[in-house]
């Protein structure tokens, strides 16, 4: 089983993390005409929104409660009310998605309570805009919990309870925060070649997909899951979690309205493609689709080809939970050696699963010190300076990727994002490769 | 009053600040932070202001006592460039957790981290940053770096900023102070000469002071510190042995030139790099400062003489855009520009300036405009980001000039757009500066680009062609090229067979 070390330095040194506000705002971005709001000090928001903006190449709509010194120390309720009203009038979204941070988490006021208040004290001003609530202070998690906190509240809070008549059809998915834009249409096309309806929450093909829109400005998302989609999963045949930081939400889902759950823990790789096919093969009562078996085939290919460039090569991985599992196995299923897997947090089940000896709680400081003779780095875009003292290729996953275009229209999951990520390997590995020389190949070299 | 409440008083009541002396003593009391709308607010906070200011300071370990946003969200993200030390880039945090910040370990935690930073990497400093939530939940600072710096015997220096104090201007100014009260003048240096200068408020942003400082080399001048940008902790300590200083970002940190006149005699002036006017002005300026100060006076004539031959190199390479700028309408949308010779050089050679915000610029500075733009209605105090790209999408200016912010109201409204803020990736300052700038614009404008992307789709137009196009006649081609593919395949395979 893989061990898991805890944090042993007093200072994080070149951070893995983006914060849990960050995480759920990204969440709440992945529905349509919503504003995510941070309830704490205009920096906080100033900071997410340009490293969102950084990451998408696009307009990111995040707004903030600007507490200021006096609100720090008699109470926020009052900035989160005038934040509302004012989001209101001056977008009219379709929903805010309130992300607490550290800063009034430390005051440790009732938030729920305070937008009961509010809600009610303003019915009517409010009517029409869906506002829901995410606990997610900075100090706790990070991105992943964020995303799932705001998922969960968002299920809680809009989605119709009780058992209802299905849809044989219909499958809601909730995706993890690791897909990008690319992962969710491919997603949503394969289950669709299967005749089936899926409801994908969130789903930020719809709003970060990197569309003009028509002739206008638009302040808040356009496009992504409706809020009327949000109300009526409990109508679907069978819910699909993909990471493992979906299954609170999923858990929340099944409760409330009697929905099943299948968890996916990763849908890269064939063998978890496979599973996910099959899956959706017994829901939808047809058989596989051409093009999915054509896709296969085409991935078994890539299989053949690719392997050459991943045996034996040393991998060293940073990366929150869920991702870091998907591409540790990814590697491992090619033959490569996780010989350092770092990620942020050790309370998630699914790092005892990750094919690495141990698993490092840290950041890309412990990175740098782990991966002294690697072949590839992998992490996010700030791994570029551990990359360039090491010497070492870095190829980037996950949030940020500011110093590549991009990074949302990579495909990552299923045959065809499998065999895509191969490629992306293998080329990194031959643009990188060291020439013979009579030195390096001496057998008596010391 | 505690201290950092009488801190932001005296920042606010800057004397050398043009605004404040010409506000009322109510006005003047107010300070100059606006407050925040909730829901409708925008900008850094004075965390952010500070580390802006004393993070290009390469060579000291900067820490941030705070849970991971302040610092995770936000690290190596800014274009400050650096000749040599790289510890700057290295973030380094004590990511608070719940545990930390229920269990009060945050000025444990903190010393710890110091002592960790010191022995790992033996800066020559360690910057220390208060934020939000070590603020609220009590722990001292400055106390934590006095101790540490005693033990361990280094400077540690406190940055007392929390965000909600303030706007990210505020934080600028704090940070100023930060450096008047532990860094400048604590090490004295075994060089003085009669031509060093300060120069203040200049980031180094793109390497951009790398286009002046051979300006001031080629006159003898030599620069003691650039404070922030590519400094070294040192220069900075014993800043205060320069003969004059200039002061290039004038909102940021006034009160840091004024407080080096009043204790160390030295005298500044506010000038810009930005535009050939300016950047020989500045010269000037130097110049005239250093021999007022003891330098000899032939500095003026050889700078003189400088001035004429850049500034003719300078103007013929920009008459060379006239013929393809000429009439170009720029629309300028960014915090206020400080400096009006830019705006001047792109008038001379003919290009339009349809509007400018005017939303930081002084009284003074919008009579200029006025002046200037011959009709006051191009001004605008802030446009509201619909207004904005409705401005664009309507054609009425060719390319608008801003920060990042408004980046993508442009480029939706399918607009050339240039950043000229932090954030740009290309070095505007001095002469080779501007001739710079104005090469962007014309890449900007003239880039193929603009044609395709607002060209309708063949579906939103001519439907003759629509009909067209699944006519038999291409269909033909297709199975024909496939027939051929085909018949090909038997040879290919016995090719691949042969060379095994």
């Amino acid at each position: 089983m893989t061990r898991i070390l805890p944090q042993t330095k007093w200072a994080a040194v070149n951070p893995l993390k983006s914060s849990q506000p960050l995480g759920a705002a990204l969440a709440f971005l992945g529905i349509d005409g919503a504003i995510p709001l941070f309830h704490g000090s205009q920096g906080c928001t100033s900071f997410a929104l340009v490293l969102l903006v950084r990451h998408f190449k696009e307009a990111v709509p995040l707004q903030t409660t600007a507490m200021d010194e006096m609100a720090t120390i008699l109470g926020g309720m009052d900035h989160l009310e005038e934040a509302l009203l004012n989001l209101k009038t001056r977008t009219n979204p379709k929903l805010i998605g309130v992300c607490t941070t550290a800063l009034v988490e430390t005051r440790g006021e009732d938030f729920a309570r305070d937008l009961a208040n509010i809600k009610m004290m303003h019915a009517k001003e409010l009517a029409g805009t869906e506002v829901v609530l995410a606990n997610t202070p900075d100090f706790h998690g990070a991105i992943e919990e964020g995303w799932a906190q705001a998922v969960t509240a968002l299920i809680q809070r809009i989605t119709l309870r009780g058992e209802r008549v299905r849809q044989s059809k219909k499958i809601a998915i909730l995706s993890g925060w690791n897909l990008t834009v690319a992962d969710i249409e491919h997603l949503r096309e394969t289950v669709e070649s299967f005749g089936l309806k899926p409801v994908i929450l969130p789903d930020l093909s719809g709003s970060l997909d990197g569309t003009v829109p028509d002739d206008r400005w638009v302040p808040t998302t356009y496009g992504g899951t409706t809020v009327k989609d949000i109300q009526k999963l409990g109508t679907a045949v069978q819910c699909i979690a993909i990471g493992e930081h979906m299954r609170p939400p999923a858990e929340v889902l099944q409760k409330l309205t009697g929905v099943p759950y299948a968890l996916f823990h990763s849908l890269t790789g064939l063998k978890d493609t496979d599973r996910f096919v099959s899956l959706l093969s017994s829901i939808s009562g047809a058989p596989s689709p051409a093009i999915i078996r054509r896709r296969r085939a085409q991935l078994q290919d890539a299989l053949l080809d690719g392997h050459f460039h991943f045996g034996g090569k040393k991998i060293a991985i940073a990366a929150e939970p869920d991702q870091l599992y998907q591409l540790a196995t990814f590697f491992t299923g090619m033959g490569a050696d996780i010989i350092a897997a770092v990620t942020t947090t050790a309370t998630s089940h699914i790092l005892k699963k990750v094919p690495a000896e141990q698993v490092h709680v840290g950041d890309l400081g412990d990175l740098e010190g782990l991966a002294a003779g690697a072949d590839l780095l992998v992490t996010h875009s700030h791994g570029r300076q551990a990359a360039e003292r090491l010497g070492i290729p870095l190829m980037r996953v996950g949030f940020p990727i500011f110093d590549r275009l991009g990074s949302q229209h990579k495909l990552t999951i299923l045959y065809q994002g499998t065999r895509d990520l191969i490629f992306d390997v293998a080329n990194i590995v031959q643009a990188n490769r060291h020439a013979p020389t009579p030195e390096s190949l001496d057998p008596f070299r010391k | 009053m505690p201290p950092l409440t009488a801190k932001i008083q005296d920042v606010f009541d800057e004397p050398a600040c043009e605004k404040n002396r010409g506000k009322d003593a109510k006005a003047r009391q107010k300070g100059c932070s606006k407050p925040l709308t909730p829901g409708a607010a925008a900008g850094g906070c004075a965390f952010d202001g500070a580390k802006i200011v004393l993070q290009p300071i390469t060579d000291v370990a900067h820490l941030i006592h705070a849970p991971i946003a302040c610092e995770g969200n936000s690290w190596d993200n800014r274009g400050a460039a650096s000749s040599g030390p790289t510890l700057w880039r290295t973030s380094f945090t004590t990511d608070l957790t719940e545990l930390d910040v229920v269990m009060g370990q945050g000025e444990r935690k903190l010393f710890k981290a110091i002592r960790e930073i010191k022995e790992t990497y033996a800066p020559p400093a360690i910057f220390v940053y208060s934020t939000c939530v070590t603020a609220l939940i009590g722990d001292d600072i400055e106390a934590v770096c006095k101790r540490a710096s005693e033990k361990f015997g280094l400077p540690v220096v406190p940055v007392n900023t929390p965000g909600f104090v303030g706007s990210k201007n505020l934080g600028n100014k704090l940070a100023g102070e930060a450096l008047l009260d532990h860094v400048i003048g604590t090490v004295e240096p075994d060089d003085v000469s009669p031509y060093d200068i300060n120069i203040l408020g200049e980031f180094n942003l793109s390497g951009e002071f790398w286009l002046v400082k051979p300006l001031l080399d080629r006159l003898g001048i030599r620069v003691r510190a650039c404070i922030p940008g590519d400094a070294r902790y040192l220069d900075v300590a014993s800043a205060h042995r320069a003969r004059a200083a200039m002061m290039v970002c004038s909102t940021a940190l006034i009160n840091l030139a004024r407080k080096m006149e009043e204790r160390w005699d030295i005298p500044f002036f506010e000038g810009s790099f930005y535009g050939i006017s300016d950047t020989s002005e500045a010269l000037r300026q130097i110049a005239g400062l250093l021999v007022k100060k003891g330098a000899g006076p032939e500095l003026l004539e050889r700078t003189e003489t400088l001035i004429a031959e850049e500034e003719a190199i300078a103007w013929k390479k920009l008459e060379a855009y006239r013929p393809r700028l000429e009439g170009k309408r720029v629309l300028l949308n960014t915090g206020g520009v400080k400096s009006w010779s830019v705006v001047h050089a792109l008038m001379e050679i003919g290009i339009e300036i349809v509007g400018t915000s005017v939303k930081k610029s002084t009284a003074e500075d919008k009579e200029r405009i006025k002046r200037i733009l011959k009709d006051e209605n191009h001004m605008f105090e802030t446009m509201a980001p619909r207004d904005l790209y409705a401005v664009l999408s309507e054609d009425k200016a060719d390319i608008m000039l801003s920060g990042g912010r408004t980046q993508f109201i442009a480029l939706k409204a399918k607009t050339p757009w240039l950043d000229i803020n932090q954030e740009r990736h290309h070095p505007y300052a001095g002469y080779a500066g501007m001739v710079e700038l104005v090469r962007q614009i014309d890449l900007a404008i003239y880039n193929p680009i603009w044609r395709q992307v607002r060209e309708p789709a063949p579906w939103e137009y001519q439907p003759a062609v629509e009909e067209e196009l699944p006519g038999t006649h291409s269909k033909t081609e297709t199975v024909h090229a496939f027939k051929k593919v085909v018949a090909q395949l038997p040879a290919v395979s016995a090719y691949v067979e042969e060379s095994r």
